[in-house]
């Protein structure tokens, strides 16, 4: 068991430039935070400022779901952690169906999937929010978070793809937008630049006949990391029996989160059945360059990228039928 | 959990006040001998007004049972799993191991001390006794905040429902089923106690 508080105690008595001195005399450190300084700017500028100033020492906190955990366990280090709570602007969620969705970078979970419009809107965005973590986790860990921290595992990154979301970015040089599939660079590491940070993400307006669903697999029933996810969003034609439009993407099976093109491109102008989910599964496959670990071997998760990819297409068809 | 080798540390000997002037006192007098850069936190904490010196690292639980001699929530894992350090944060359950204590400026904290009103278990902790969910215990406070915080926005859920919900809570003793009985004996209880 962590003996965070134990050696916490020893350390509060010390400043912080005597901590590592502690850390080795206790020898009971290594699951304490060290100290770091802390601030919660109300505007982007601020923020953006606050950054400038620690530079790659400086991490943005949203939900702490991720950074306080590598904090922590020395994953990673911080002079100054950055609360982004209390920007409105990161903060907030607006939607309608003319304009679509903008989702501010710190929103956690738990307001995504408590919004009954959403549910029908970004049914794959909603199905990732419900199942990251429990309900603990879900309460405070937000999808720009998710994003940020850029694990190719990571259970909404994509949903943003296949909803073909953008990311905008404030930083000392002003603002940018990307599509999300751009977003991520390696495992744990995006293309924000030092000072930048991650302002918001939209989404276009929903499409009629159109709907999607996001699917993973875990060896347990909850609280795990995906092994393989899958995300499908598709436009059906009036009559719902064939494609017209279709975005595939993968997770935890290559580097980063990723498009798969060629199985999306492939989608248009088929007809709606079983034949087209699977041979769709098949050219996705074809993208998937996963490792081995303990949730499966490489094999094994090119198989579930076929199985994943079939089913969230027939869900997201069904959905889009259903409209 | 404090190991052993800590216990006597002067702080921990003060720690056993929980009027925030004490702590906030027992700071001060550690800034003038240390140097440190606390930051000062007003909060609510079980509905009354409190407020506490801190370090920007401390986490919310670390700060609530070493400062504030909270200890019903515990440290099982430190990292998110658990669910034993489950308190409500404005009205929504929380790990406080993944919370800063400086997170809590302004917000409403909720623990386990505060779900017993005047000395009366609630039925969720009553059920949890009657119906024997816990054996060891250290999962049960995470449990019983969690359990009380479902079954107020939805008081008749079902069985897949509660795994759901306590998907973020491990025990490692009960094997769960003594506590989905006795979270459903609480929701009939409070049902009856309505009508
Ligand atoms: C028990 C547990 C279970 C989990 N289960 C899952 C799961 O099932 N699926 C899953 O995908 N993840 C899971 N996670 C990981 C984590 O909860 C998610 O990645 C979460 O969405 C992170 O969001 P956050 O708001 O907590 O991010 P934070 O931890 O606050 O931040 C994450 C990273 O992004 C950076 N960052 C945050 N906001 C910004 C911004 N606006 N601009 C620039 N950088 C920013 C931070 O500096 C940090 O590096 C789990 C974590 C735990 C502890
Ligand atoms: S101690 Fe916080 S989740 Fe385990
Ligand atoms: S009773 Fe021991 S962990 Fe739950």
């Amino acid at each position: 068991m962590a003996t965070g508080n134990g050696s916490g105690w020893q350390v509060r008595h010390w400043t912080h430039r005597f901590f590592t001195i502690t850390t080795i005399t206790t020898g009971a450190g290594a699951f304490a935070l060290q100290n770091f300084q802390y601030a919660a700017p109300t505007t982007v500028d601020d923020a953006i400022q606050a950054l400038s100033e620690h530079g790659e020492q400086a991490k943005m906190l949203a939900g702490g779901t991720d950074i306080i955990v590598q904090l922590r366990e020395g994953m990673c280090e911080a002079d100054a952690v950055i609360d982004i709570k209390r920007i409105e602007e990161l903060m907030q969620l607006e939607y309608s169906s003319r304009v679509g969705l903008q989702l501010g970078a710190g929103v956690p979970c738990w307001k995504i999937y408590q919004h009954a419009e959403l549910s029908v809107a970004y049914p794959a965005l909603v199905d990732a929010t419900r199942i990251i973590g429990g309900w603990q986790i879900q309460s405070r860990a937000s999808v720009g978070g998710n994003l940020c921290n850029a694990s190719p595992a990571a259970d909404t990154i994509p949903t943003l793809i296949a909803h073909n979301a953008v990311c905008h970015i404030a930083g000392p040089q002003g603002r940018r937008s990307l599509p999300v599939e751009q977003f991520c660079a390696a495992p744990g590491r995006n293309i924000l630049q030092p000072g930048e940070i991650l302002v918001a993400l939209t989404f276009p307006p929903p499409l009629p006949k159109a709907s999607s669903a996001y699917e993973r697999f875990i060896p347990r029933n909850e609280m795990d990391i995906a092994a393989a996810g899958a995300a499908s969003w598709v436009q059906l034609d009036d009559t719902g029996e064939r494609i017209v439009k279709a975005r595939i993407a993968l997770g935890a099976v290559a580097p980063t989160p990723i498009f798969a093109q060629e199985a999306s491109s492939w989608l248009v102008g088929q007809p709606v059945n079983d034949e087209t989910f699977v041979e769709a599964g098949e050219i996705a496959k074809k993208v998937a360059s996963p490792i081995d670990d303990m949730r499966g071997t490489r094999e094994y998760r090119v198989h579930l990228v076929g199985v994943l990819t079939k089913r969230t297409l027939a869900k997201a068809t069904h959905r889009a039928q259903a409209e | 959990m404090s190991s052993p080798q800590h216990t006597n540390t002067p702080a921990q000997k003060h720690s056993s006040t929980r009027t925030l002037q004490h702590t906030t006192a027992l700071q001060r007098g550690n800034e003038e001998r240390f140097v440190t850069e606390k930051i000062h936190v007003s909060t609510t904490i079980n509905g009354e007004a409190v407020e506490f010196l801190c370090d920007a690292r401390q986490s919310l639980l670390e700060l609530l049972r070493d400062g504030l001699s909270l200890t019903g929530c515990k440290e099982g894992c430190n990292n998110g799993n658990c669910g034993a350090c489950t308190v409500m944060m404005n009205h929504l359950p929380v790990n406080s191991c993944c919370v800063l204590a400086v997170e809590a400026e302004d917000a409403e904290i909720e623990t386990v001390e505060g779900i017993a009103a005047q000395g009366q278990l609630h039925p969720v902790q009553q059920c949890f006794l009657q119906g024997a969910a816990l054996q060891c215990g250290i999962c049960t406070p995470g449990f019983i905040v969690t359990v009380k915080a479902l079954l107020e926005q939805n008081p008749h859920p079902t069985e897949q429902e509660i795994r759901f919900a306590l998907a973020g809570n491990l025990c490692r003793c009960t094997g769960y089923d003594k506590i989905i009985r006795s979270v459903q004996a609480a929701a009939e209880i409070l049902q009856e106690a309505k009508s």
